[in-house]
């Protein structure tokens, strides 16, 4: 019964998902809709690190960026037209962002905790200066433009949303995978106590490195897609102090090393920075109203939606009088549960 | 070769001024076990505090700071009390991205306020100079350095020789054996908090001097301060010295041997060879597994 309801919920957003541009086919909706989808691919890159690991970046603009580059780069020296054919260049641009994910990893990664995440912004910064300064390949902050896709306004942002979605189901596909795998498992030991995830036989080092690279790769495609869909590139927009820290909070928001988390994170808060932007365009209120959105979030919902959700699910299927599906005593603890169980402990003596 | 002298000069004094900002940030780390990331927000919060007191009321800069020291101080208390300290779960990592939102609220408000377009705070010894053999010193170098002295000496005097300092130490080293002996942690940490603002007042008004600045300046400001204590060792006051000063000279060395625009690049690249060799920084204890 459960593995039907299940399946039938997953099919129904499918739907959702797959007919939301053509029900809602005003250009500034769908605009919207992209762009929150390239996030939800990002955030979901990034929670297969960050989520399951427990080391936290603070540094994939820095992959994101080199994603975006990738594939300004690669359609102007192939002079690739606009049109469908620059999409084929998304694998390549998540490649090279893997590749540069995995020196930079690697340093980080000698590191924990604190250090960790400001070398892994201390990267950012490097890739960041580099887009600046390498004039020659990136001219700088005159920045660079793509191909330009000859589809028509009402057409315009379907292949784009298509193909996002497409990225995000692969992501999806891939953070599942790892959930349900001994790979995981091994991730989620680290995330829990690395030192004796080690002890147990965890090839600690290579296993963070992986995921690392897997998340890069991602975000590096996101970045790509993000730029493409822009039209311009400059090493502000592609490499963003402040995506470094949204991508956090998007998978905070939703649920940090859950599945549905991320995407939930990013379609809430990437809509409602659109709209604000919209709104308020680049003016100072935009960072106010941000900013208090973060403080609202953190301080009411430190432990995201989804987990807060299952958690009053719980509660409440078990106070109706229990012995069912739900009750607390029959729910196998997953990781996740511990781990939430966990930190609770530790932040009462923290 | 002289250029090369004054560029090593300026780097140690305004090394100095950064020491500043940085041993807030690392004395916050130190007690609390948080990184302040709106650190560098808070300082330019400061410049801007300064640019007002001098520009609209004439108060001269580092008369001003008598104002802006405790307001800052005050305002530092304000946050530990209302963001920082209700947070209970995964406390380090939330943390960082609280005191982000602080800074992105302070961007925007700084922005809307005074537009983004780019200040320097103005002063007679600002644009004077002093006149060293063959190369000119602006004198704002010499008080912005003599500045920080007095107050990282008074900041050795309040952690090495009063009890309040007895506590901070207590609590840096372990905070719940300090709770246990009946220092008031939280306590401790809006003080240590709201000192770290009072050093981000200073630091900015020295800084905003030196440096032309907007709201959003505070992005490079933060990676520069956190490059600093990280390889100093989180926590160690006397590694975000010594790195402070080593940095700056590296940057302007560059600066001057190679290009301006190469400098800042170089303080990364040498952050993350010197961490290859030593991860935990110059000073820093080697991060032990969580009991």
């Amino acid at each position: 019964m459960k593995k039907y309801r299940t399946t039938g919920l997953l099919v129904l957003l499918l739907i959702i998902f797959i007919a939301f541009p053509l029900v809602f086919s005003n250009p500034a909706v769908t605009t919207i809709a992209v762009f929150a989808l390239i996030f939800t691919v990002a955030a979901t890159g990034w929670n297969i690190f960050s989520g399951y690991s427990g080391y936290i970046a603070l540094g994939h603009a820095a992959y994101f960026g080199v994603g975006a580059y990738t594939i300004t780069l690669l359609s102007q020296a192939w002079k690739v037209p606009g049109g469908y054919a620059p999409f084929l260049l998304l694998p390549l641009a998540g490649i090279v962002a893997g590749v540069f994910a995995i020196p930079l990893g690697w340093i980080a990664l000698r590191t924990r905790r604190h250090t960790f995440v400001v070398i892994t912004v201390a990267t950012f910064f490097i890739l960041q200066l580099m887009a600046y300064n390498l004039k020659g390949l990136t001219n700088g902050s005159t920045g660079l433009s793509l191909p330009i896709p000859d589809w028509s306004g009402d057409f315009f942002n379907l292949p784009f949303y298509y193909v996002s979605f497409a990225l995000l189901l692969i992501a999806l596909a891939v953070s599942w995978w790892i959930r349900n795998s001994k790979y995981g498992l091994g991730l989620l030991a680290i995330r829990d106590d690395e030192d004796r995830a080690l002890g147990l036989g965890v090839k600690t080092e290579p296993f963070k490195l992986i995921a690392f690279v897997i998340s890069a790769f991602f975000v590096g495609m996101a970045g790509a897609m993000y730029v493409y869909f822009i039209g311009s590139i400059y090493p502000n927009t592609a490499f963003d102090a402040l995506f470094d820290i949204v991508i956090a909070l998007m998978v905070f928001l939703g649920g940090l090393g859950t599945l549905a988390g991320p995407i939930l994170g990013a379609v809430i808060l990437e809509s409602a920075q659109q709209y604000f932007t919209l709104q308020f365009g680049a003016s100072g209120y935009y960072l106010i109203i941000y900013g208090v959105l973060f403080l609202a979030i953190i301080l009411l919902l430190p432990q995201g939606i989804i987990p807060t959700l299952r958690k009053r699910w719980l509660v409440w299927t078990a106070s109706r009088g229990g012995g069912g599906r739900g009750s607390l005593a029959t729910t196998p603890i997953t990781p996740a549960k511990k781990r939430e169980d966990t930190l609770a402990i530790e932040g009462k003596e923290a | 070769m002289t250029g090369i002298l004054e560029a090593i000069i300026t780097g140690l004094l305004t090394g100095a001024v950064y020491a500043l900002m940085a041993s807030g940030l690392t004395l916050i780390f130190g007690v609390m076990d948080i990184i302040n990331v709106g650190q560098g927000a808070l300082v330019i919060l400061g410049a801007y505090f300064s640019y007002v007191l001098s520009e609209y009321l004439h108060i001269d800069l580092f008369l001003g700071l008598i104002i802006t020291m405790p307001v800052m101080f005050g305002l530092g208390v304000l946050i530990e009390w209302a963001f920082i300290r209700p947070l209970k779960i995964d406390r380090t990592m939330l943390s960082i991205l609280v005191t982000f939102a602080i800074a992105l609220i302070i961007e925007g408000t700084l922005s809307q306020i005074f537009s983004t377009d780019v200040v320097q705070l103005h002063a007679w010894y600002v644009d004077a100079s002093l006149q060293i053999g063959s190369f000119y010193l602006g004198y704002i170098y010499v008080f912005g350095f003599l500045l920080s002295l007095v107050l990282l000496g008074g900041l050795y005097f309040l952690l090495y020789r009063t009890k309040f300092g007895r506590s901070v130490r207590a609590s840096m080293e372990n905070r719940t054996a300090a709770e246990l002996i009946g220092i008031r942690v939280e306590r401790v940490s809006a003080i240590t908090f709201g000192i770290g603002m009072a050093l981000a007042a200073a630091g900015g008004m020295a800084f905003g001097a030196t440096t032309a600045f907007n709201p959003g300046t505070h992005y490079d400001l933060i990676s520069r301060l956190l490059a600093i204590i990280i390889l100093g060792g989180m926590g160690s006051l006397r590694g975000a010295l010594l790195a402070s000063l080593g940095m700056l000279v590296v940057e302007n060395v560059t600066a001057f041997v190679w290009s301006p625009i190469w400098a800042s690049t170089v303080f990364f690249i040498a952050l993350i060879i010197i961490l290859l060799l030593r991860p935990q920084g110059l000073f820093g204890q080697v991060e032990g597994r969580k009991q």
